[in-house]
């Protein structure tokens, strides 16, 4: 079983005219490196600033789940997937670009 | 958040390792760089062996080259051949494509994927769904071929081109080192590793000079377009810690897969076979010492068009099928059928020996492939029959698809390989009427053991056909120029006239003929009148030795008679004068004495 997170808030933000649903976030790393870590707790921060309370994160290690790479054809670690909402997008990188990361994420009129 | 230590990660790895050190334990030397056999036609004889194992390899070329094919094949080959289980990484290509390619050249992927002989991963990224956040590594793709590895035991991987992976991932700069970490991950894990990368310039090996990274063993793919015939060529550019050949070895893709001519490895070292074998025309072996060509030997015959070349050598099939031997015929002008056809109207019929499976006939345009595919039709198709004669008629028409250079060449690797198989090869050599017939040849005749020359030589308002044999090493050979006609028995050498003008040929040689049949009659009939005037003079002779004869014995008896009358007068007269003695009673003394009396008396 992959090693999942997960946050939420149970009260979701007042409903706002775009992006209603719930993000599901998927962060790929191998092992507890520096850069994943650093990955994690960056993704933590951009989330919390810009998506609090809607959106859940699941961390999955490939040293644990090596198959599971080839689901999402995970190249780069670490490697953040939008599962949702849709279109699927994947970010590369330990996310210390926040501008970056909120460009990839499609995030930006929301923050 | 916590996330486990990597354990499963080590356990392939180990296992990997461990199977390494078997293998190589396994090798003959350990001084000697161990090598994994590829299993591709011909690239481990000019790799003295394969690949070097565990090290990776850069299969370098540009698009279309075989690059892929060449890594799938390696992989293929390594687990049905060598028990070599492998991992195929495609960078490009999605799986259904790949199986779909090379299920044309008779590999079948997916039943390798289910015994677990083979592991495809499609690699695939798409440029418009990664944003560049920050620092990377490829863990996740060392991840995945660890997994892959460890799903089939491989001890081979292909990575099918990762330098894609530099349009579609940011930061070339991390990429880079990433790369050089992968390969040099490979080697530490002692996997056998492909890795293709496309040449973009030809100065270049890889569009991102990979090369660096990859220092052991480069191999360059090239495919080139020439007057429109392609031709593939493989080059080792480089094999650290072994020698290679280093030439430029023209390699075909056909329905087997790939194979690769090692031709200019084999030396001069064939055997020289002394036993004759026949042309096939009595005359000719005549003028070739009395027995023919030595077996495994190459005979050049050239000459214009319409000279009888092909005559010549189907004669020479002939004979070869005559005393049960395989017969392989190259023809790159004339359908087979219509060979046979051609050559019933001579007297020689093929056909039983097409039938018996003796005589094979390989028909193509020169023209539908290179050079090199020719070549290695040619050592595919002679391998498999293993013919002891070969004919290529004619070979002047591969000039069509290459130069003249590239010809020879061709033929000289040809010719080795024939000689080493000890088959005796006929070629003929189509000559442009109107020029120096020998110069024009000059550069295949050096390769050939005989060379006969075809000619029509034009005198009198017509064109005969001559023939010469213009060498022939290791024998005695006629040095005269032979006429010859094509009669319904076959190709026939005539008898030689030799005119002011040379020798005479056709009418002239007829009207030759006509005049010394005459004066053969002529010297004859003189003979026999001869013959009768000398039997008329015995005959006088004779006649008149008939005369002398009984003139003689008359004389004789005439005189013998005259004696004999004489002799009896004589007797008579003593008798009387006895008589006269005892009447007169006279003394026997006084008798005597007058025995000699009467004489004086008579006086």
């Amino acid at each position: 079983m992959p090693a999942t997170k997960t946050r939420t808030r149970a009260r979701p933000r007042k409903p706002g005219p775009r992006k209603p649903q719930v993000w599901n976030l998927r962060l790929y790393v191998a092992g507890q490196t520096p850069k994943s870590l650093r990955a994690f707790a960056n993704l933590k921060v951009l989330c919390e600033g810009h998506l609090k309370g809607r959106y859940r994160i699941e961390v999955i290690d490939l040293m644990e789940n090596p198959q599971l790479a080839r689901g999402d054809q995970i190249v780069a670690i670490p490697t953040l997937v939008r599962k949702l909402p849709q279109p699927v997008r994947k970010i590369i990188g330990d996310l210390s670009n926040s501008m970056q990361a909120l460009v990839g994420l499609d995030l930006r009129e929301t923050g | 958040m916590t996330l486990p230590l990597p354990t499963r990660r080590r356990s392939p790895r180990a296992k990997t390792k461990q199977m390494a050190q078997e293998k190589k334990a396994s090798q003959p030397s350990s001084k000697t760089l161990p090598k994994a056999s590829t299993g591709i036609q011909g690239l481990d004889e000019i790799t003295w062996g394969g690949l070097p194992r565990g090290r990776p390899t850069l299969i370098s070329g540009g698009a279309g080259s075989g690059k892929t094919l060449f890594g799938l094949e390696f992989l293929i080959r390594g687990a049905t051949q060598y028990n070599e289980p492998g991992v195929f990484m495609s960078f490009e290509e999605s799986i259904p494509d790949l199986t779909k390619n090379v299920a044309s050249l008779g590999f079948d992927l997916d039943r390798l994927v289910a015994d677990k002989k083979l592991f495809l991963d499609h690699v695939y990224i798409s440029r418009s769904e990664i944003a560049e956040t920050g620092e990377y590594d490829l863990d996740g793709l060392f991840i995945r071929i660890a997994d892959a590895v460890q799903r089939v035991g491989a001890r081979r991987v292909v990575l099918d081109t990762i330098e894609s992976l530099f349009s579609e991932l940011p930061n070339p700069g991390i990429l880079r080192a990433e790369i050089r970490r992968l390969f040099g991950w490979l080697k530490q894990e002692g996997w056998t590793a492909v890795i293709t990368a496309e040449r973009a310039r030809p100065d270049g090996l890889t569009r991102h000079g990979i090369e660096e990274f990859v220092s052991d063993c480069v191999i360059l793919l090239d495919h080139r377009i020439r007057e429109e015939i392609s031709t593939r060529r493989l080059r080792i550019v480089k094999y650290r810690g072994s020698t290679h050949g280093t030439n430029e070895y023209p390699f075909l893709i056909d329905e087997h897969g790939i194979s690769v001519l090692p031709i200019s490895s084999l030396g001069l070292d064939h055997a020289a076979p002394v036993e004759r074998i026949s042309s096939g025309i009595a005359r000719l072996d005549g003028m070739l010492g009395g027995k023919g060509f030595y077996r495994g030997s190459s005979i050049l015959v050239s000459g214009t068009s319409g000279t009888g070349k092909t005559s010549v050598a189907a004669h020479f099939v002939d004979a070869a099928c005559r005393r049960g031997e395989r017969c392989l015929y190259f023809a790159f002008e004339e359908s087979p059928r219509q060979i046979v056809r051609n050559m019933r109207s001579i007297g020689i019929d093929l056909e039983p020996w097409v039938r018996k499976g003796l005589l094979v006939f390989q028909a193509a345009r020169p023209t539908y492939g290179g050079i090199e595919q020719h070549l290695l039709v040619t050592h595919k198709r002679i391998s498999s029959f293993q013919p002891s004669v070969v004919v290529m008629d004619p070979v002047t028409n591969l000039v069509m698809v290459s130069t003249r250079n590239e010809v020879r060449s061709m033929l000289t690797r040809l010719v080795d390989f024939l000689k080493t198989q000890g088959i005796s090869s006929i070629f003929t050599s189509l000559t442009t009427g109107g020029g120096p017939l020998e110069a024009s040849e000059a550069d295949v005749s050096s390769l050939m053991d005989t060379w006969l020359l075809l000619q029509s030589i034009e005198i009198g308002g017509e064109r005969n056909r001559v023939l010469y044999v213009l060498k022939s090493r290791g024998m005695e050979h006629s040095n005269q120029i032979r006429e010859f006609v094509l009669t319904d028995d076959g190709l026939r050498l005539l008898d030689v006239y030799l005119g002011p003008e040379g020798v005479l040929t056709g009418s002239a040689r007829l009207s030759q003929e006509d005049r010394e049949k005459a004066a053969d009659t002529s010297r004859r009939q003189e003979l026999e009148s001869h013959r009768r005037e000398l039997e008329r003079k015995r005959r006088i002779f004779e006649a008149r030795m008939v005369t002398l004869r009984a003139e003689q014995e008359a004389e004789e008896e005439r005189i013998n008679q005259s004696i004999s009358e004489s002799e009896s007068l004589g007797e008579e007269l003593l008798q009387a004068r006895g008589q006269m003695v005892r009447s007169r009673k006279a003394d026997s003394s006084s008798y005597k004495k007058e025995r000699r009396a009467p004489a004086a008396r008579r006086r």
